[in-house]
């Protein structure tokens, strides 16, 4: 076991030193001059040289790297371009909201998401199945940020139950906190929900078709305990999988959400700097939403052998 | 024995078989391929649709709501917005075909030689591991920042983005077959590598790329429109969905119909396109079939 943990924490690191060295050679691998692109239109040459000389691209490649590298394991994502603040402290600020969306969207999904799969597999095949299925490809093909306007307009601007944009932090009051978040949750969380309700689905239909759940129905237990506890235990290993991997939904989509709704996140902060080109802004969101992202799937593959101790690492 | 002709007649392939049969079983399959034809049809034939030009300025008529003359009402700079949905259904077309031919062909070129050329695998494994642990559209957004807005840069990007899942799947498909009969009796009977490749493998990965790509098209579409939305996407002078509702977005109180149209355009094709591939995984992959 702890040799496993430190096989895939290694592999982990490997992981994240080549999205570094990506993230990191962009600046150099993209045709034409990045600081002339970042500089924009109406730049002059001597503003195309400061932004040169400030992502350190006078220097030869691996000097800089190697020096980026150091400050990055000292915590240091470097210096936004447009504000000159320190980029961990831009994102310090704008952690709150984001986390706030996005852990509620995951609770939320998964609470819904698995027993609609769950109830698909057990009624295979009738309508409730295939409205469960509908609303999956549905929800795959509504963008985001569609779906977040056409709530906006049904809750927010004709029935006035929720408001339209905004945030609150968590503690001016847990109703103000929460009443702003539910329609972004949605949107967001929709895809997600959709993708694991059909994982699980699929995942429950294989389990129901193994001999020992026909001997636990032949023997008379409760279809509801066949299902939970005999079914969905032996189903947890590819849902939860699903769940890790669907993180990268929820991110991409936190961007989108809170653009739409107005949410000072670190989303937010992402599409600020894209308009203004603040590369080191995007590096470091980049580094901070991979290693996340990274780090959630490493502990969902550690988490495999409570769902089946059959598994050895 | 020269008479000795088999009687058998020349048969359909199986495969094609069942892909008509799933397809007669998939009506919804059937309804995206055709609302995806009439999408190809709009984009094609764009210009003789009772469109205008879709970049023309007509300020003294900006923001009106839809009606007999402008079908889907006009924007903030007077533009018809009939004209720029109409447009707007190349480029969404336009990256979503280019998207998923130029993953699927890179991805199956790396894919086929890591799984064969075992010392490479590792780390070109490693690679594709680092860059699928990118959200996919903060990659795109990445390259973006760094590179001036133009519909060639999206598809690029969309397209690194895409190119790890590819390799994924064609490696798994390569490191299965490889151990076929066939191919070991190619092997073995001193076959080169090119030929086993081109004549034993190639020919067993495409009915899974086929759907892998339709997969890719929808998502690409999605990620331009997404992209596009926060600015990071195609040029603004472009009319693509994602720019019509980029624009829209401050507006949305006072002319939704901005959002909506694009929006539901969006929506469709990309349902479209998912619809058709769910029925070709379903044709192609009986075993898949009952479960997703």
């Amino acid at each position: 076991m702890i040799v496993y943990i430190l096989r895939r924490l290694g592999a982990t690191l490997i992981v994240m030193a080549v999205v570094a060295l990506f993230v990191f050679s962009l600046l150099f691998l993209t045709p034409g001059d990045p600081a002339a692109v970042i500089a924009g239109d109406v730049a002059t040459p001597d503003d195309i040289q400061q932004i040169r000389e400030k992502l350190g691209l006078n220097k030869p490649f691996l000097v800089q790297f190697g020096g980026w590298v150091v400050r990055l394991l000292h915590g240091d994502l470097g210096t936004s371009i447009f504000t000159n603040l320190p980029v961990t402290k831009l994102i310090a600020q704008r952690v709150q909201p984001t986390l706030s969306l996005t852990l509620l969207t995951l609770f939320v999904a998964v609470l819904v998401a698995v027993p609609i799969g769950v109830i698909a597999a057990a009624k295979a095949g009738t309508w409730t199945d295939r409205s469960v299925m509908g609303f999956s490809v549905l929800a795959f093909s509504i963008p985001v940020f569609v779906l977040a306007y056409v709530l906006i307009s049904i809750f927010s601007i004709h029935l006035e139950w929720l408001p339209v944009q905004g945030y609150r932090q968590f503690g001016d009051g847990l109703w103000p906190w929460l009443s702003h978040l539910i329609l972004p949750s949605i949107a967001l969380g929709t895809v997600y929900t959709a993708l694991i309700a059909r994982i699980t689905r699929a995942a429950m239909l294989d389990v129901l078709a193994q001999d020992y759940i026909r001997t636990a129905n032949a023997k008379g237990l409760a279809p509801r305990a066949v299902l939970t506890r005999h079914a969905l235990k032996n189903a947890g290993v590819p849902i939860i999988t699903v769940i890790g991997i669907g993180v990268a939904l929820l991110i991409s989509g936190a961007i989108v959400t809170e653009t739409v709704f107005a949410i000072p996140g670190i989303g937010r902060l992402t599409v600020d700097a894209i308009l203004r080109r603040d590369y080191p802004i995007i590096q470091g969101v980049i580094l901070l939403f991979s290693g996340i992202y990274v780090l959630i799937n490493l502990l969902v593959d550690l988490s495999y052998r409570l769902f089946d101790p059959r598994i050895r690492y | 024995m020269a008479t000795a002709v088999l009687a058998v007649p020349r048969s359909v392939s199986p495969t094609w078989q069942r892909f008509r049969e799933a397809l007669r079983r998939h009506p919804t399959a059937i309804v995206g391929a055709l609302v995806l034809m009439a999408m190809v049809l709009i984009a094609v034939l764009a210009p003789w649709l009772g469109t205008t030009d879709p970049l023309a300025l007509s300020p003294v008529e900006r923001l009106r709501s839809p009606s007999g003359e402008h079908w889907f009402g006009t924007d903030m700079l007077g533009r018809d917005v009939y004209s720029r949905v109409i447009y707007g259904s190349r480029i969404s077309m336009t990256v979503g075909v280019a998207v998923a031919a130029l993953s699927i062909a890179i991805g199956l070129a790396i894919g086929l030689v890591t799984g064969f050329v075992r010392w490479l695998d590792a780390v070109v494994m490693r690679v594709m591991d680092g860059l699928m642990s990118i959200p996919s559209v903060l990659l795109a957004i990445a390259l973006m920042a760094l590179t001036k807005a133009s519909v060639g840069n999206v598809i690029v990007a969309i397209t690194l983005a895409e190119v790890p899942r590819v390799v994924r799947l064609v490696r798994s498909l390569v490191l299965s077959l490889r151990e076929q009969p066939y191919v070991e009796a190619a092997v073995a009977a001193g076959t080169n590598l090119p030929l086993i490749l081109l004549r034993h493998i190639l020919p067993n990965t495409v009915a899974p790329l086929l759907v892998q790509g339709t997969y890719i098209c929808a998502s690409a579409m999605i990620t331009e429109a997404l992209l596009s939305f926060i600015g990071a996407g195609t040029p603004p002078n472009v009319p693509s969905w994602g720019n019509i509702m980029a624009e829209a977005r401050s507006m949305f109180q006072l002319a939704a119909y901005l959002i909506y149209f694009p929006g539901v355009f969006l929506s469709l094709t990309v349902l479209a396109v998912n619809l058709l591939g769910d029925g070709m995984r379903d044709a192609l992959d009986p075993r898949l079939a009952r479960r997703m």
